[in-house]
């Protein structure tokens, strides 16, 4: 009885990849999963192959590790950017062929990278709950006022982002923020903002916990990922976003280098990128397209709430990439330096 | 039975049965061996191989010999103060137009970038503009030189080329020098790091200090506890043992979120505290140092509790009884003559506890804040953030070394085997 049990099992495991094809996408779950699930994965697999939906938290150790040991589970992951470029110059990652894609030309310009293309635009910003806090914050320097408007704030453990905003809080304007950072001088400065607001920090370490913290009234202003923001606000939150000195930022597809369903893998990215695709992912959650024949196909009161509004990326910063490429493990470190004086 | 049997008509001497008693007693332990051989394997290859590449990795340092063997050769007799000679620049073009793949120059890129920030740029824009136009391998040094400075002007700056020069070996103690806060200068003198970088001295401070408290708060906590089981009836003893063990068996995930429901700012214990009219504001329990000691002392007290009751089990009442009707006070008698009797157990108890502690990382990562993580939040940070393996296994075998002095320390002080009773 056993004995053909397992039979049976062995049989159908070893027939399953010749029945249906597969492909395995990996995302950083939350809201965003629930808004890819809807917008890309479903529809996908009208087209026949399955679409296998893993969750993770960005570590690419895990995909180093499958990449060196040849051993490719996973066949499209979405990556933030610093590791697009970190990634593809250290081999892990497939090269992407465009031509099976879309034109280069209907994507914001950000979103096309050797191995990597844009799926959205998302915002780190300052958010608040408009039922409890007495004042809109209009700025950085709001935030870093603990008078006008006293109680804890939000930040993201970390130097990333942190000292960007510790920087644009000084006065100092969104694009001479990167300038100022890369000096010795400009670094010391942010720093020397973060400690002054030290006392009133509360930490988060993932996306879902600002919103949580917002609501429950631990902290009365935080940094959070728009869209987070929106997701709550969907649920019936009255959270709210103040788009000034926000750092907006893209996050990829990539296919590690290897994987046995390459083909697969590039036609779910062409699909997620179609202007179809991308509107229909932009209505379930508030982060921008980047295919920009997306925009047409969405109303305004959608197009509103994203990042790429010409309204809210008006007074934005653009993350950059490259700066934080090479300064990153650096100024981590001296993060944590900071963090345990 | 039968070998025995045929061997024993005659001519059998005292040292032949001697050596037949020693060679079926190597036969009898050699079999007992074998049954442990599979744990042994396995022991072998789920921790002490795993241990090794770890320590291993923590000094192997093959990027830069691998990639740029010519550069590191030209390199060879500069006195790492002034330009290199053209012949380095020369050398390193050479060497980075022949490299075959771009995960090479990639691999190069970041173990140069860990130590000078900016060198993964630098290297990787120079490794996608080469074959530069016009240049061959006949191409004058000088030539090349000025080649390359047109291309980035950062390779005139010296300290890209210190790095080359000082990672040349395949071996390098930079990464276990990093883990206390060291650093090699240029010349490869070893000096502290500046100020802003010093980290992971005060991280293993922080570790070891948030372990102990732990571990005294499991004490506190336990002993009374331990003692109390010890001296109730086997049944009742068991029926209250459930209790201990319950919560042990569950993940420690489901633990920490029940912590964050219980302790967040609305939460069920400042909701009863102002109730109770004992504070006006709800206190900070959660994202704080108060939140990890609250939930590690939780998580950790079963693996006090076990051992102190054990060994609280096999101390007879006698003594005790004794002292007392000797005309010893009860709580003197308590203290000199009960607890002394417990020390294995309070031994074995505090060492599991701490050692357990130092290693957490789950925990102050979700209830902590920036200032309460330990270092195994580092490592996690290193090996799947910065992807900077070499860092993550340093770190790894510091905390691997402290643990190895906690233990040699104990069993010099209690002179004695790790006993869980």
């Amino acid at each position: 009885m056993i004995k053909s049990i397992l039979a049976t099992a062995l049989a159908a495991s070893l027939a399953l990849p010749a029945l249906a094809q597969q492909v395995t996408v990996v995302n950083f779950g939350g809201a965003n999963a629930n808004a890819q699930k809807k917008a890309f994965y479903e529809p996908f697999e009208k087209s026949g192959t399955k679409v296998v939906a893993v969750e993770y938290n960005g570590e690419q150790a895990k995909i180093k590790a499958m990449v060196e040991t040849r051993k490719v589970t996973w066949d499209v992951v979405e990556v933030e950017s610093p590791d697009v470029a970190r990634g593809c110059d250290e081999g892990l990652f497939e090269k992407l062929d465009y031509a099976r894609i879309g034109n280069k030309a209907d994507f914001v310009p950000a979103a096309i990278s050797d191995c990597g293309i844009g799926v959205f635009v998302w915002s780190t910003v300052m958010a608040y709950n408009g039922d409890r806090l007495k004042g809109t914050p209009t700025s950085w320097a709001d935030f870093w006022d603990v008078k006008k408007f006293p109680g804890k704030r939000g930040l993201r453990k970390g130097a990333r982002y942190n000292l960007e905003f510790a920087l644009m809080a000084e006065g100092v304007k969104p694009a001479d923020v990167y300038k100022l950072l890369a000096t010795k001088e400009g670094a010391e400065r942010a720093f020397k903002k973060l400690t002054e607001l030290k006392p009133s920090i509360q930490w988060w370490e993932a996306g879902a916990q600002p919103p949580q913290f917002l609501v429950a009234g631990d902290v009365v202003m935080s940094t959070a990922y728009n869209g987070r923001i929106d997701a709550a606000n969907r649920e019936g939150k009255n959270l709210k976003i103040t788009w000034t000195g926000g750092i907006y930022d893209l996050d990829y597809w990539v296919i590690p280098k290897g994987t046995p369903n390459k083909d697969a893998a590039l036609k779910f990215i062409a699909f997620a990128s179609t202007p179809d695709a991308q509107a229909e992912y932009a209505r379930n959650i508030a982060y921008g397209p980047t295919n920009n024949k997306a925009l047409a196909k969405l109303d305004a009161k959608v197009l509103g709430n994203l990042p790429t509004a010409p309204a809210n990326a008006k007074d934005a910063l653009q993350f950059n990439l490259k700066f934080w490429a090479d300064q990153g493990e650096d100024l981590e470190k001296r993060f944590a330096s900071w963090a345990a004086q | 039975m039968s070998s025995l049997a045929a061997s024993l008509p005659g001519s059998v001497g005292p040292r032949d049965l001697q050596r037949q008693l020693a060679r079926a007693e190597r036969r009898r332990k050699l079999r007992a061996f074998s049954l442990t051989l599979p744990l042994l394997v396995f022991l072998l290859l789920t921790f002490l191989v795993p241990i090794a590449a770890l320590l291993k990795r923590a000094v192997e340092n093959p990027e830069v010999a691998d990639a740029l063997p010519r550069t590191v050769a030209a390199l060879q007799g500069w006195n790492r103060e002034g330009s290199p000679a053209p012949a380095a620049f020369a050398a390193l073009t050479a060497d980075l137009g022949a490299l075959p793949d771009s995960s090479d120059a990639g691999a190069l890129a970041r173990r140069l970038n860990s130590e000078v920030p900016g060198a993964r740029s630098l290297v990787m824009n120079t490794f996608k503009a080469l074959p530069l136009e016009g240049t061959s391998a006949s191409t004058p040094a000088a030539d090349m030189q000025a080649r390359l400075l047109a291309l980035d002007e950062r390779w005139a700056e010296v300290k890209y080329w210190q790095a080359i020069a000082k990672n040349g070996s395949r071996w390098t103690a930079d990464y276990l020098l990093a883990s206390v806060d060291l650093r090699r200068d240029p010349q490869g003198r070893v000096e502290r790091m500046e100020p802003g970088q010093r980290a992971f001295g005060r991280i293993l401070a922080r570790t070891f200090q948030i372990s102990a408290v732990v571990t005294l708060w499991c004490l506190l906590l336990g002993y009374p506890l331990a003692y109390w089981l010890s001296t109730l009836s086997a049944r009742q003893a068991n029926v209250l043992m459930i209790l201990v063990l319950v919560p042990f068996w569950t993940s420690i995930l489901v633990r920490v979120a029940a912590w964050i429901v219980l302790l967040q700012s609305e939460g069920l214990v400042n909701h009863a505290l102002i109730g109770l009219h004992l504070v006006q504001q709800p206190l900070a329990l959660l994202f704080n140092r108060t939140g990890v000691i609250v939930s590690m002392v939780h998580i950790l007290l079963p693996f006090m509790i076990l051992p102190l009751y054990s060994v609280m089990k096999g101390v007879p009442g006698t003594y005790l009884r004794a002292a007392v009707s000797l005309g010893s006070a009860p709580l003197a008698a308590f203290f000199r003559v009960y607890v002394p009797q417990t020390y294995p157990g309070i031994g074995a108890g505090a060492l599991l506890v701490f050692i357990l502690s130092i290693g957490y990382y789950v925990t102050p990562a979700l209830l902590g804040g920036a200032d309460d993580q330990m270092l195994s939040y580092y490592i996690a940070q290193y090996t799947n953030v910065n992807v900077n393996w070499g860092m993550a296994c340093a770190l790894g075998a510091l905390l691997l070394a402290a643990t190895l002095v906690l233990y040699a320390l104990y069993r010099r002080v209690t002179k004695s085997e790790l006993s869980l009773g």
